[in-house]
């Protein structure tokens, strides 16, 4: 889910101004770097509330502090696989319950204190605390016992087998800390990664710098700013003036355009896990009426949602499944866009033209608002009217997400591989089959890959079928940075700014 | 005078605990639970309970309107739900952010607003006249915001004068810290200084039709002499009038060009904590900027006594209607 953010206001008409107008005036020259060559200066929309990856849902903190500053036992690398991190190795017991970690030995926290595995000990047993503020507790309830053979030797023990757990294990919420400093990562973070925290100005930036006794391969950067700028025009801005060197994820993809045609710039669209669905409260009838979903699958036009509202930036999706990963099944062809079989199938559901009248809940992201309103008129075309209720996060998050008071609403999931939210009891759309259900049990049971796949396979073909949200598009991640930056990332197989990396090409 | 100065503080305490009121009960039925914001989706219920436990929410309200007014007094500010530090940490640098830049803002308001209106009015229907009216206008028509684009595209992306944005601290040192806010002072003063300029046109202009101004020709003063010994003082009463409303606007009406400019100010930092629905730091908030507001009411009030003597003897207000 996109998480909860102040909202991004949009001024697109000013943005575009102000695009048009710099392209007319940007100098041909090559811009003043924002710093010198060993750093980098990187844009982001949203400021972290905090800096602790445990204690908060918050993409942005792991914007920063994901793979530079912190490190878990596993991590996730650029194409979204699992890699060794601080456990250099491991072994799977036959029946999937027990998990042996050989451990990095020459890690040191920033403060100078040694890793061991009384520190992964403890930083595992933390986020199953009885008053642990960890938002993905739930992903390590798994864990029934933690024990440490020798100084660095851990064993896991697990009450069922989980074939995501390693996976789990590089999530930002599993990152390795000392018992010492734990309490005070929030504004002071120490961790083990190759840069090491050195000042935030609140509401402008966080300075990180390179940790000179990192256990691993040295980063090429020296230094590495993170500025929050939350406006559209003034981040285009930033990049043009050199007062940014990349903005990992562009806010406003009408802007690309714009850099595409300066060669200065370097404009990577990738891939995010970001399925964006209509979502539907099947707890609302009609809409518990398969005939009525199918037929608002019919009516909607992904292509012209994604030109509209993206500007062009987004692949079609036919279930809740990202298109990169290699179980992805292309069902965009199950409903194709018709506005007539919509009709056809409200008419066998008994529904009379005009006669369905249904809530559309819009957070502020500009896939929601923007595509909402292209949403409305494409539902209009067969005969299903909208009222349209923009919303912010906090009250999407209380009458949506958690009331259930809504008909329909456009979010999108950039959670990896969530499509296991569908098993959920009583989730916000309200889906409920227990074929599915069992497919979803299957997987936590399974390890094998092949298997797995197989699964995922069964599952996306399910939801599809049952048609049970419209499934719109995968958002793309829109990365802008200086044509001289290498080593940053194309994809966001998580939310995360890894510049371990990262370097100048001169 | 000190019962005056007695009356006006009485007045602002007033204010202040209705202000309290208000914004606690505002936010009190303000859909939106911080522990789900913070947490997000995929958190558990004893998760959530165990962080609201630890913000203190499961009390009853009365309670922590209770507590939040007695931390205000005492000088013991709670902590933000979302950073988690004490409020007065997050509060004294945006203060140093944007109290400077209104303090500019406003600075170069007057600085440009009050000789271009006493011309005007002096050159009343000639060509100076109508080229500052002309100007004005413009300004008045131009959003500030739009203003500030257009500032950051010349000066920071084509000249390359000016950063783009964002706030380097004072720590960095006064320049580079006055360079960032130039722009947005710039951005604020003018379309400010356009209202002020007209204001300050028609008061003088006013207080040149004047029995005494005339008198004071006919005693031999130039028209010069005679609005400067005789019609500022009292032409500046509508004017200082004004300027108060726009420092309180410059204090707390900056969240856009606080946007626009990247700036880590008051303005965005009660934005942001409306999203995130850090109740503790918008509170906290709006009571100060309350305060702040309503002490420079009472400061514009005493420079009536100061620029017009017959307000001191008690007719403060109301004397000149």
């Amino acid at each position: 889910m996109m998480l909860p953010s102040p909202r991004r206001r949009a001024r697109a008409v000013f943005t575009v101004f102000a695009a048009l107008a710099m392209v007319a005036i940007a100098p041909s020259t090559t811009p003043a770097r924002a710093a010198p060559p060993d750093s980098l200066v990187m844009g982001m929309v949203l400021e972290p509330p905090h800096l602790d990856p445990t204690a908060g849902a918050a993409g942005a903190i792991d914007e920063v502090v994901y793979a530079n500053v912190f490190e878990g036992l596993t991590r996730i690398g650029p194409d979204g696989s699992v890699l060794p991190a601080l456990a250099e190795s491991w072994e799977v017991s036959e029946d999937g319950l027990v998990y042996t970690f050989h451990l990095q030995r020459s890690v040191t926290f920033h403060d100078g204190s040694a890793f061991t595995a009384d520190d992964a000990s403890f930083s595992l047993q933390r986020i199953s605390d009885e008053d642990s503020v960890n938002a993905q507790k739930g992903l390590y309830e798994v864990i029934e016992n933690v024990v440490t053979l020798d100084g660095y030797t851990l064993i896991v023990e697990l009450k069922r087998p989980d074939g995501r757990f390693l996976f789990n294990l590089g999530w930002g919420d599993a990152v390795m800390v000392a018992p010492e400093t734990a309490d005070d990562n929030k504004t002071n973070p120490v961790g083990t990664g190759p840069f090491r925290f050195v000042r935030w100005v609140q509401g402008d930036r966080v300075e990180l710098e390179a940790y000179p006794d990192y256990w691993g391969t040295k980063p090429a950067l020296q230094r590495a700013t993170f500025r929050f700028i939350p406006d559209p025009a003034a981040s285009m801005a930033a990049l043009m003036a050199g007062d940014s060197d990349a903005f990992a994820n562009m806010p406003a993809p009408e802007s690309l355009e714009a850099f595409k045609a300066d060669d200065r710039f370097a404009v990577v669209i990738g891939s995010t896990e970001g399925e964006t669905i209509l979502a539907l409260n099947h707890r609302r009838p009609p809409l518990d009426d398969v005939r009525v979903r199918r037929a608002i699958s019919h009516a909607i036009d992904r292509r012209a949602i994604i030109d509209g509202a993206m500007f062009g930036y987004g692949t079609p999706i036919g279930s809740h499944f990202a298109p990169h990963h290699p179980a992805y099944v292309d069902l965009t062809g199950m409903y194709p866009h018709d506005p007539e079989k919509a009709k056809a199938l409200l008419e066998e559901a008994g529904i009379a033209p005009g006669e369905l009248s249904f809530t559309l809940h819009l957070p502020p992201p500009s896939y929601a608002r923007r595509g909402g309103e292209i949403v409305a008129a494409q539902l209009a075309a067969v005969g299903i009217k909208t009222e349209i209720i923009p919303v912010e996060w906090a009250q999407w998050l209380e009458q949506v997400f958690r009331g259930h008071d809504f008909d329909m609403t456009i979010v999108s999931h950039t959670e990896p591989l969530d499509i296991d939210i569908y098993a959920r009891d009583d989730y916000y759309f309200g889906y409920d089959n227990p074929d599915f259900d069992a497919v979803i049990e299957a997987l936590e049971q399974t390890t094998d890959a092949e298997t797995r796949a197989d699964l995922y396979r069964k599952a996306q073909t399910i939801l599809a079928e049952d048609a049970v949200n419209g499934f719109l598009f995968q958002l793309a991640k829109h990365g802008v940075w200086d044509a001289r930056l290498r080593g940053l990332w194309e994809n966001s197989p998580i939310q995360a700014n890894d510049l371990t990396g990262a370097s100048w090409s001169e | 005078m000190a019962w005056f100065i007695a009356k006006r503080a009485v007045a602002l305490a007033l204010t202040l605990v209705a202000a309290s009121l208000v914004v606690f009960g505002v936010l009190e039925v303000l859909p939106g639970d911080p522990a789900l914001l913070i947490l997000g989706v995929n958190a558990r219920e004893d998760t959530l309970a165990a962080l609201r436990e630890s913000m203190g929410l499961d009390q009853p309200a009365h309670w922590r309107y209770l507590a939040w007014i007695g931390g205000l007094l005492t000088g013991q500010l709670a902590d933000s739900l979302t950073y988690d530090v004490p409020v007065t940490e997050l509060l004294v640098p945006r203060i140093a952010v944007s109290l400077p830049l209104a303090l500019m803002a406003l600075t170069l308001t007057v600085a440009l607003a009050l000789p271009l209106g006493v011309l005007a009015a002096a050159r009343r229907g000639r060509a100076a006249d109508g080229a500052i009216m002309g100007a004005s206008q413009l300004g008045i028509a131009v959003p500030n915001f739009w203003l500030g684009i257009l500032l950051i595209l010349l000066f920071a992306v084509t000249l390359r004068w000016l950063p783009s944005g964002g706030f380097p601290g004072w720590e960095a040192g006064v320049g580079p810290a006055l360079a960032a806010l130039i722009m947005p002072a710039v951005a604020l003063a003018l379309p400010q200084a356009a209202i002020l300029a007209r204001v300050t046109r028609s008061s003088v202009l006013e207080v040149l039709g004047e029995d005494y101004m005339r008198t004071a020709r006919a005693k031999g003063l130039s028209q010069g002499e005679a609005l400067w010994h005789h019609g500022l003082r009292n032409a500046l009463i509508p004017v200082v009038t004004i300027m108060g409303l726009q420092f309180s606007f410059l204090l707390a009406g900056t969240i856009i060009i606080e946007n626009v400019f990247n700036l880590p100010g008051i303005g965005r930092l009660i934005f942001q904590a409306i999203g995130q629905r850090d109740i503790v730091v918008v509170r906290d908030l709006v009571v100060l900027l309350a305060a702040m507001v309503g002490v420079v009411n009472v400061l514009v009030d005493l420079s009536y006594a100061v620029l017009d003597p017959r307000l001191r003897r008690g007719h403060l207000r109301g004397a000149h209607g």
